[in-house]
């Protein structure tokens, strides 16, 4: 094990700090420095936030194998854990390792497999016409964010959970704080404490008057003795927050870059093949893949990582978009091709904490991608693509607006 | 080609579903992996070879038909 002396020392070694900024006019491009460790140094140290001097692994084929070893832990309240930002304690199962991770993540198992979120197809059709109707009849431009990529998964958790949409200025908000990396360690605790305040009391509701929903499931487990409130609670705060803020992005953020390939998203919008959407679904996934914070995990066992070895006990950061951006994975890496063969990306993560919502966030993306141009074939951007507002500054990447015509 | 599931460490992605449909299914109840055909016919192996390879938990395992 690295002594903390040792860790100093390294630390003011002018290690790189992750994460590190994209370059200048390459917003849909991960950052230099994490393609050139990739070439040259896949497991390499940096530095974080809070001083601490974890793994950074670059390559496709040392992430999916360090995320799928049972070695390596995602034991969030864990001292050797590299924690993202200060302000997050706990966040249900995703912090914790199996068995009590695959116990409570199969209590909402049953609401996300293929067949139940397929189900849910016309309902989230529904949304989605919805939004584009209202799109349809209101003034022009618009933000795409507010106006659309945003209320629609929104709708749609509200719906599975039965949060009502009405607090979702509330809910939103208190998200934003969360991914924002600005946000000081007393925001995002208050920002999570109001979450589960809010979501606490619904599910205290949900005791007296259960109905066919995901909170109400959550109060039976509790009223079983099987969860506490406060893990019900925690549940119930991932789901809504995962549930809103990452489909948000990545509808936003594929929609402007599709705008940018005006051949692909031609291909996209006019191919009479329904298997061409599904296919951009993965395509767009693993180029953009918009959770850029760096899955975090340390190993409990020394590990043997690109030729060197990884010491129990620690840190490891493994930023999924560039391991999606690996051209042993993927050839030709940076081009969108919608026709590719992209199935195998990690934008989801990979192991047993690999993303329950992707049955629900797979269904979203190819509904909005069939719908959204076909009714709208006008569609451009309304500003210089220069002053699009990125978010360099969130764990979770996107735009904070996008003002659109037709 | 002999698949066999391991239930423990599925995690109920559902990624084998949407990769090969006519072997793998999940349950109601908690989402977990359903072998339904062990020894599927030969058109649908490369399907096989996918969905063992996105399973995130290694759950999956191949015997022969390589």
């Amino acid at each position: 094990m690295t002594s903390t002396s040792d860790r100093t020392a390294e630390s003011t070694a002018g290690l790189p700090r992750f994460p590190m900024p994209r370059a200048r006019g390459c917003p849909f491009d991960p950052s230099p420095v994490l393609r050139e460790l990739q070439r040259e140094t896949p497991l390499a140290r940096v530095e974080l936030w809070d001083g601490s001097t974890p793994w950074l692994v670059t390559r496709y084929a040392d992430q999916r194998a360090l995320l799928a070893d049972p070695r390596v832990s995602a034991e969030m309240a864990h001292p050797d854990y590299p924690r993202q930002a200060p302000g997050i304690g706990s966040l249900g199962f995703i912090g914790l390792d199996d068995p009590e991770h695959a116990r409570q993540r199969r209590m909402v198992g049953a609401a996300f497999t293929v067949k139940k979120v397929e189900a849910m197809r016309p309902a989230v059709q529904r949304i989605i016409d919805e939004a584009v109707d209202a799109l349809l009849a209101g003034p022009r431009p618009v933000d795409l964010v507010q106006a659309f990529a945003l209320p629609v998964p929104s709708l749609v958790i509200c719906d599975l959970l039965d949060v009502p949409y009405r607090d979702h200025g509330f809910f939103q908000r208190s998200t934003r704080t969360l991914v924002h990396r600005g946000s000081t360690g007393e925001q995002r605790a208050e920002a999570l404490g109001a979450l589960a305040e809010y979501l606490g009391r619904l599910l205290a509701a949900k005791l007296d008057d259960p109905a066919d929903d995901l909170l109400s499931g959550l109060s039976a487990r509790v009223q079983a003795g099987e969860l506490t409130h406060r893990q019900a609670t925690e549940m119930a705060v991932l789901l809504l927050v995962a549930g809103h803020e990452t489909t948000a992005n990545m509808i936003a953020l594929s929609t402007l870059l599709l705008l940018r390939h005006p051949d692909q998203l031609a291909l996209l919008r006019d191919s009479a093949d329904p298997t061409v959407v599904t296919r951009a679904v993965e395509e767009l996934l693993r180029l953009l893949n918009i959770t850029h914070g760096g899955r975090r995990r340390f190993a409990t066992a020394d590990i043997e990582v690109a030729g060197q070895v990884v010491r129990a006990g620690e840190g490891l950061v493994m930023p999924n978009d560039i391991a999606n951006r690996d051209p042993a994975a993927f050839p030709d890496p940076d081009r969108l091709d919608i026709t590719r063969d992209a199935r195998h990306h990690i934008a989801f993560g990979f192991g047993v904490h690999q993303c329950l919502g992707q049955p629900l966030a797979r269904l979203e993306l190819e509904l909005v991608y069939r719908t959204l141009f076909r009714r709208l074939p006008g569609l451009r951007l309304a500003t210089d693509f220069e002053q699009v507002p990125f978010k360099h500054d969130g764990f979770v990447y996107g735009v904070y607006e996008l003002p659109v015509t037709w | 080609m002999k698949i066999t599931v391991d239930e423990d460490k599925c995690c109920g992605a559902g990624s084998c579903v949407l990769t090969a449909p006519d072997v793998f299914d999940q349950r109601d109840e908690d989402g977990v992996v359903l072998l339904l055909d062990p020894e599927p016919a030969e058109h649908l192996h490369a399907a096989v070879r996918d969905a063992a390879n996105v399973c995130p938990a290694a759950a999956i395992t191949l015997d022969g038909g390589a």
